[in-house]
């Protein structure tokens, strides 16, 4: 061990590597990251045996079932994002790493967004034609779920932040996420209901991009805010 | 020459006033060893100075400058160990120093090895976190430590869990640490065999 200089650590390379630590542990534990994408797919098959399994009426309450079963599905997995590093003490070893918090914070979001936010984009197709939506509608469904994905996992990361000390925190989250969730929610409806209806989508679409463009730089900071708050 | 200086912290912790007008100095080359009953508060006086508690008053300086207004610089000679491993449970200890450490250091695997060996973590295997001990969990923490290679070590019960050969190794990486010039701050409740002229004593009442 020679002389000791301060680290300079370089973010995007730590970043990287905290990318690819999560992935490692994601794929090593992939019961944690499948059970809310099952919870998804149940929740939506759910759906047509309640309901009058007319294609017509199916079609009609296809962007609701879809958009609130994404929504909640989402809320399961965000117990997963802070709370072991928070307990482990992985958090406060991020906390004086010498980078600001937000940026490391938007890393994990980053990976569990690809861990439980894209795979309900991958299974959209499939759900939204048991549904009884046409072919030519999945692209605009999967768009507008990939869009409201991103938007639902960076405002989670605000309230798990936020819960991440509580020992009970899960309902917590949820009263604080789902007021804030509710404009992906009209949004990713609307521009999902318009697919259905094979009509342009342009509009809900926008606001849904402005929606994740907006938590994209805005949710790490309040996300590393709430977590100094919590490792207090 | 002071490196790291407390001047007048006061924190509370709810109702508890914890710290009440702490001062000490520390130079190049020395320990100060924090100890007190428990609830006396040595970690809440560990967390302060890491940075990770806000004080209600009273600075913290590193270097001469206050490290709240600098953060990033006074994080970038810190080495962390709180009671908390901070292990991912399914990692072996390579992969664990490599996230770890690593992210914060270029370090190979000849560097883990290396400091694997000198905390005298033998099972360099595929092992797991998770099917570590408690105390070889503590020594491959500890070799983050090394591999960190930081001028300051705030180390929160770091000889917690390790058995007698434990406890003398780390006397041993301590002193090497002391001897080419580090600071650490520990709070412990063991004796720590370091030179007397580099241990400076803190009881917390």
């Amino acid at each position: 061990m020679s002389a000791r200089t301060p680290i300079k650590v370089s973010p995007a390379r730590a970043g990287w590597l905290l990318v690819q630590r999560d992935l490692r542990l994601g794929l090593r534990r992939p019961g944690e990251w499948l059970q809310p994408l099952l919870f998804f797919l149940v929740v939506t098959t759910l759906f047509p045996l309640a309901t009058d399994p007319q294609m017509s009426r199916l079609r009609d309450i296809a962007p609701g079932a879809l958009w609130v079963a994404a929504l909640l599905s989402s809320l399961l997995a965000l117990e997963l994002l802070f709370r072991e590093d928070g307990q482990d003490g992985s958090l406060e070893q991020l906390a004086v790493l010498g980078l600001p918090l937000s940026w490391l914070l938007l890393a994990k979001t980053c990976v569990h967004w690809l861990l439980t936010g894209l795979p309900l984009v991958l299974v959209a197709p499939l759900v939204a034609t048991a549904l009884g939506a046409p072919y030519a509608a999945i692209p605009g469904v999967m768009a507008a779920l990939l869009l409201g994905s991103v938007a639902l996992s960076l405002i989670g990361a605000v309230g798990a932040g936020l819960t991440l000390g509580l020992r009970r925190g899960g309902v917590l989250l949820a009263l604080l996420v789902l007021p804030l969730a509710v404009p992906v929610l009209i949004f990713g409806a609307r521009a999902t209901a318009l697919a259905i209806a094979i009509e342009p989508m342009a509009a809900p679409m926008y606001l849904l991009g402005a929606i994740a463009v907006l938590s994209a730089t805005l949710a790490p900071l309040a996300a590393a805010a709430a977590v100094r708050i919590s490792l207090e | 020459m002071t490196l790291l200086a407390a001047q007048d912290l006061h924190l509370w912790r709810g109702d508890l006033h914890v710290l009440r007008g702490l001062h000490f100095e520390l130079a190049a080359g020395q320990c100060l060893q924090v100890t007190g009953v428990n609830g006396a508060g040595k970690s809440t006086l560990l967390r302060a100075l890491a940075g990770l508690l806000p004080l209600e008053s009273g600075t913290v300086q590193w270097r001469g400058s206050n490290t709240r207004a600098d953060p990033h610089a006074y994080h970038s000679e810190l080495a962390w160990l709180g009671h908390g491993t901070a292990l991912k449970a399914d990692l072996s200890a390579p992969e664990n120093l490599r996230y770890s450490a690593g992210l914060r250091r270029q370090c190979g695997r000849a560097d883990m090895d290396a400091a694997l060996a000198r905390v005298g973590f033998s099972h360099s295997d595929g092992r797991l976190a998770r099917q570590m001990s408690a105390g070889q969990q503590r020594r491959v923490a500890l070799a983050r430590v090394l591999l960190l290679d930081c001028a300051l070590w705030l180390l929160d019960e770091p000889t917690s869990n390790l058995d007698s050969g434990g406890q003398h190794m780390f006397d041993q990486i301590l002193s090497a640490h002391l001897e080419q010039g580090g600071l650490a701050v520990i709070a412990s409740h063991q004796a720590l065999a370091v030179p007397a002229g580099r241990l400076q004593g803190l009881e917390l009442t």
